[in-house]
């Protein structure tokens, strides 16, 4: 019994430090409301440009590898969900680091006694990305309709059970970019290199080929994170093996991303005084 | 009196060194959306006949606008000015300037043009790299004269670019936070700047309204002239309708500067 009540108090303890940090963001986010719409403005302007360039390329095509016009909406659509979701718990916080690091800030936090990791990760919320997320659902759905498809409650569970996935591997991702990348590049240099590159997760699988294609399916899996729970729900899954394939891959990402963070947390020396 | 400007060049060369890394990330990075652009249209063309056309462009001449794009975007695109310059006046750094007879819109263009030279350093290898997988894309203009037109709407691409990044920078003078502003000004200049595809793929209406807005100068227009779709008095009418937005964004930097000014309270020293 002893391991399983350690479990439960951790878990307790850790549920209260979080929504502490939660009552915090949300404190901090209503002392500037007039910033906090006009972000959720910003999201819901560069979506909808992401759906406009898909509705301009349709309309010189009809379908683009396999896939058709309101199959990639519901594609773009998942996209934004795990990347909003993504941004809502995580972007700030990991893009912070190289600023932590930068100034010496780290030192309290890595003073303070809760598991560094868990602090760095979630110390804010972006409340803004939770409606993005609703939006971007929105658009699943409205895509749904209009491909006259309704999804069992099968089908729903292992969407939402891949999207985590892929939120997971934002978060392993975009921490050993961070983690890695400290020295030279500041945290704008993150966040441009984090849209770049989760700029391709949005676009059919189908339509790469050759080096480009494996690297972002196997390697940095840009390619699965959207494109797997898409196909899930368009019955479109070559193989239960994809699924498989996903969720090896998240924990691959976890493990590494975890191995990456000591090693650099090893070489960090504090920068103030 | 210019050679002041000059050693604020090579100062500017010397800080932005330090980040040559993030230049070179920058550039990397840059790419795999690019690549994957390119892929997409060559699904795209795969599910027609051979040699059809989208809106006048062929498959090659399409990859060839985007290694264009990429080109001219590394000569030309603004990459953290605007951050810089409103930070610069939220901190307070810009005292300096009120006192010193340097020019500040000067002094930062100057930054801009050493921001340029660096970036263009760093990024040479992987753009050239880029260019040279894709080579049977890259087209060269046939006639001469199209190396002028393509060398004098770049710089005016550039002097735009750096002014709107200014213009809106000045917000800095009334809001706290600009980011957000910045932002939506980027999600114009992305989708009608011709970013994500060539402008005139879009509707006839809309591409004509979108010829009298700054976005297309900002970088289609000079990828056009290039591949010499923009011609005669086309040609003309485009570089007219471009110095049109060199002078009027100029113009509100300047003026913007000045009422900004006015309206300042020197935080911190």
């Amino acid at each position: 019994m002893q391991p399983f009540t350690a479990i439960t108090t951790g878990l307790r303890r850790y549920g209260a430090i979080y929504l502490a940090l939660l009552k915090n963001s949300i404190v901090r986010e209503m002392g500037f409301k007039s910033n906090f719409l006009l972000w959720i403005v910003v999201e819901a302007l560069w979506f909808a440009l992401q759906l406009g360039y898909f509705v301009v390329i349709y309309s010189h095509t009809e379908s683009i590898a396999g896939w058709s016009k309101w199959e990639v909406v519901l594609l773009i659509g998942t996209a934004q969900f795990i990347q909003q979701l993504f941004t809502a718990i995580f972007l700030t916080n990991v893009t912070d680091l190289s600023e932590l690091i930068r100034t010496g800030k780290l030192d309290f936090m890595l003073l303070l006694p809760v598991n560094t990791r868990f602090l760095i990760s979630f110390r804010k919320v972006d409340l803004g990305g939770f409606v993005n997320a609703g939006m971007a659902l929105c658009v699943v759905g409205y895509a749904c309709n209009q491909l006259g498809i309704t999804p069992t409650f099968q089908h729903i569970t292992g969407y939402f059970v891949l999207c985590i996935a892929g939120v997971f591997i934002h978060y392993a991702l975009v921490l050993v970019l961070a983690v890695s990348a400290f020295w030279t590049v500041r945290s704008q240099g993150v966040v441009w290199c984090y849209y770049n590159l989760f700029n391709i997760a949005r676009m059919p699988q189908t339509a790469f080929r050759g080096t480009f294609k494996i690297i972002f399916t196997l390697a940095v899996p840009m390619l699965l994170i959207a494109n797997v729970p898409a196909k899930l729900i368009l019955t479109r899954l070559d193989s239960i093996l994809e699924m498989g394939l996903l969720l090896v891959i998240t924990m691959i990402w976890l493990i590494l991303s975890e191995f990456c963070w000591r090693v650099s947390l090893r070489r960090y020396t504090s920068a103030s005084s | 009196m210019v050679k002041k400007y000059w050693y604020i060049i090579g100062i500017g060369v010397q800080n932005t060194l330090v980040y040559r890394v993030n230049f070179l990330l920058r550039a990397l990075f840059g790419l795999i959306p690019l690549t994957a652009t390119i892929f997409l249209w060559k699904a795209v063309f795969a599910e027609k006949a051979e040699g059809s056309t989208v809106a006048g462009y062929t498959l090659a001449s399409m990859v060839s606008y985007y290694l264009v794009v990429t080109v001219v975007d590394a000569l030309t695109a603004v990459t953290e000015d605007d951050w810089q310059i409103s930070a610069d006046i939220k901190d307070g750094n810009i005292n300096q300037f009120l006192l010193k007879p340097v020019d500040y819109l000067r002094y930062r263009l100057c930054l801009f043009v050493a921001g340029r030279f660096v970036y263009l350093a760093a990024a040479a290898v992987p753009v050239a790299v880029f260019v040279l997988v894709q080579r049977e894309y890259f087209v060269i203009p046939v006639h001469a004269m199209t190396w002028v037109w393509f060398a004098g709407s770049i710089i005016m691409a550039a002097l735009l670019n750096f002014f709107i990044s200014y213009s809106m920078a000045m917000l800095a003078f009334w809001v706290v936070e600009i980011s957000t502003f910045i932002f939506i000004l980027f999600a114009f200049e992305y989708i009608a700047g011709g970013h994500l595809f060539p402008v005139d793929i879009m509707p006839a209406g809309l591409l004509e309204v979108l010829n009298w807005t700054p976005f297309p100068y900002q970088l289609f227009f000079p990828v056009s002239v290039y591949l010499e779709r923009s011609q005669g008095l086309g040609l003309w009418r485009g570089l007219g309708i471009q110095f049109f937005w060199v002078i009027f964004f100029f113009g509100l930097a300047r003026l913007a500067w000045s009422r900004g000014v006015r309206k300042y309270t020197a935080v911190g020293g």
